[in-house]
């Protein structure tokens, strides 16, 4: 059982890893601003996200495991935010701002 | 070399490698962003040295206060990116600037280098003495205990601060309020994020003081993702900063060194000892003390980010 | 285990944080916004495996503070960038 939790963890974090690796080249190789920004949200979103579902099997406790969830929501609070704000600067008032 | 040693050496080349680049940045804008990520990157390596209470802090103030201070900052020397000041700088000047930014680089490198193994230490001085005060956190024992008046006079100096951004102000502004009135209609995003962040950010800043005595957290940090709350819902224009000359504002400013300097003026007649806490109550007087700082540092930063009062005081 | 944890927090680190320095030098300052995002969104990552790794006590308050202020360097960021006064230019998307 322990093993197949450990497999499960690696799994799920490498995807983890997987989607900051995309995040990253797309911020960095995709054309325009916006596409950017999308390439960036899918590393808030599903890299974290990824990331805490497979450390979820390793937390101590029901409490620990809710904070790690919890950590996570607000990361996508936040995230969602910050590319609402970003993107509509960048519609306002050009890439350049 | 283990994979954690690894990872200690990447992460010190990723810190100096940010530094570095926040130094040569082109612009203030994304010099300040490099260095928001440099704070971040700080309390990781904290985390490292196994001293989470500073990488609280760090992560508290670096993400929060100091990062929109700065943005705000690099933001509004924008349009004046080239100011006299800057153009009267020679090369030679700039050389020197930088040959002497080196000098005490390397002086405490040197210092950090030549220190011996086991450097002087008071911890186990402190660890001893910890059961006395009724706390689980050194961190909070000797900042609160240990080294209280130069915990006061640290919160004295905010207070200070907050003094000196009010003087910028231009006279007919004296007594007004800092930053942008409330919106009529606030920006939708924004004041989204800020209505459902702000409550849970309160109930966490609380718990991070609350944790202080026993667990890492304490008033600064606590106070400082309090202020962080405050901040966002003004920013978002949900709520506009109050008037300085507002007498609770006042209040509120000192309200933390005050109740800690009565407590420390009490501890003479009642404990023998300047700032000594009586035996057995040290731990009520101490949380009595810190949530009086926690208020006081959370009402504190906003003002300092808020700036000089902008808008005339209305009577 | 614990190798894989540090490991991969070290890979994330590692990854955002050279997409950092690239797009440090522009093209806009949005991207550097986005690139100050992103390793806010790794840091915590890295975070959450380092502790998970270490044991460390008390990281996940730590966590928990930086996800609450991640969006704060980009509101500030938006703030500054766009005056209070000037009109949105749809205001009915907005609804």
């Amino acid at each position: 059982m322990s093993l197949a939790l450990d497999l499960f963890s690696i799994a799920a974090i490498s995807a983890g890893v997987f989607f900051f690796l995309a995040g990253t080249v797309g911020l960095l190789r995709f054309p325009d601003a916006l596409s950017r920004l999308h390439a960036l949200t899918k590393a808030d979103n599903l890299g974290l996200g990824l990331i805490v579902l497979g450390l979820l099997p390793r937390a101590e406790s029901l409490l620990a495991a809710l904070m790690l969830v919890a950590i996570w929501a607000l990361v996508q609070l936040a995230g969602a935010t910050a590319a609402q704000l970003i993107g509509r600067a960048v519609r306002r008032k050009g890439p350049a701002i | 070399m283990s994979v954690l040693q690894a990872l200690d050496v990447g992460l010190a080349f990723l810190v100096f490698a940010v530094a570095a680049w926040t130094v040569f940045a082109p612009g203030p804008f994304a010099a300040t962003v490099g260095y928001v990520v440099y704070g971040l990157l700080l309390s990781l390596v904290w985390i490292r040295l196994f001293a989470v209470d500073v990488a609280l802090t760090e992560a508290a103030i670096g993400s929060g206060v100091t990062g929109v201070l700065l943005i705000g900052a690099a933001a509004r020397l924008r349009g004046a990116e080239t100011t006299p000041a800057e153009e009267a700088l020679t090369g030679l000047t700039r050389l020197f600037a930088a040959g002497l930014c080196l000098l005490v680089a390397a002086a405490l490198a040197a210092v950090v280098l030549l220190l011996p193994d086991q450097g002087p230490t008071l911890a186990p001085q402190s660890m001893e003495r910890l059961p006395e005060t009724g706390l689980g956190n050194p961190v909070t024992a000797v900042l609160i205990a240990f080294r209280s008046f130069d915990t006061m006079l640290e919160k004295v100096v905010l207070v200070l601060g907050v003094v000196g951004v009010w003087s910028l102000a231009a006279d007919r502004y004296w007594g007004g309020a800092p930053g942008e009135a409330r919106a009529e209609r606030p920006e939708p995003t924004l004041a989204f994020f800020a209505q459902v962040l702000a409550p849970i950010g309160i109930l966490v800043g609380v718990h991070v003081f609350w944790v202080g005595a026993d667990e890492p957290g304490g008033a600064f940090q606590g106070g400082a993702i309090l202020a962080a709350m405050w901040m966002i819902v003004m920013m978002a224009r949900l709520t506009e900063a109050p008037q300085a000359s507002a007498f609770w504002l006042r209040l509120a400013l000192i309200a933390g060194p005050a109740v800690f300097l009565a407590a420390g003026v009490a501890g003479a007649v009642v404990a023998g000892g300047f700032f000594a806490y009586p035996p057995g109550l040290a731990k009520p007087l101490i949380l009595f003390i810190e949530t009086f700082m926690t208020f006081t540092i959370a009402v504190t930063l906003p003002m300092l980010v808020a700036g000089p009062p902008r808008r005339e005081p209305r009577r | 285990m614990s190798d894989f944890l540090l490991a991969t927090a070290g890979a994330i680190l590692f990854t955002v944080a050279v997409g950092l320095v690239r797009i440090l030098g522009g093209p806009g300052d949005a991207d550097r916004m986005m690139a100050a995002q992103l390793i806010g969104t790794g840091g915590i990552a890295s975070l959450l495996l380092i502790a998970a790794a270490t044991g460390a006590r008390g990281v996940d308050d730590v966590a928990l503070g930086l996800a609450i202020l991640a969006a704060f360097a980009s509101a500030a960021f938006v703030n500054s960038g766009a005056p209070a006064e000037e009109p949105d230019p749809n205001p009915a998307d907005d609804r």
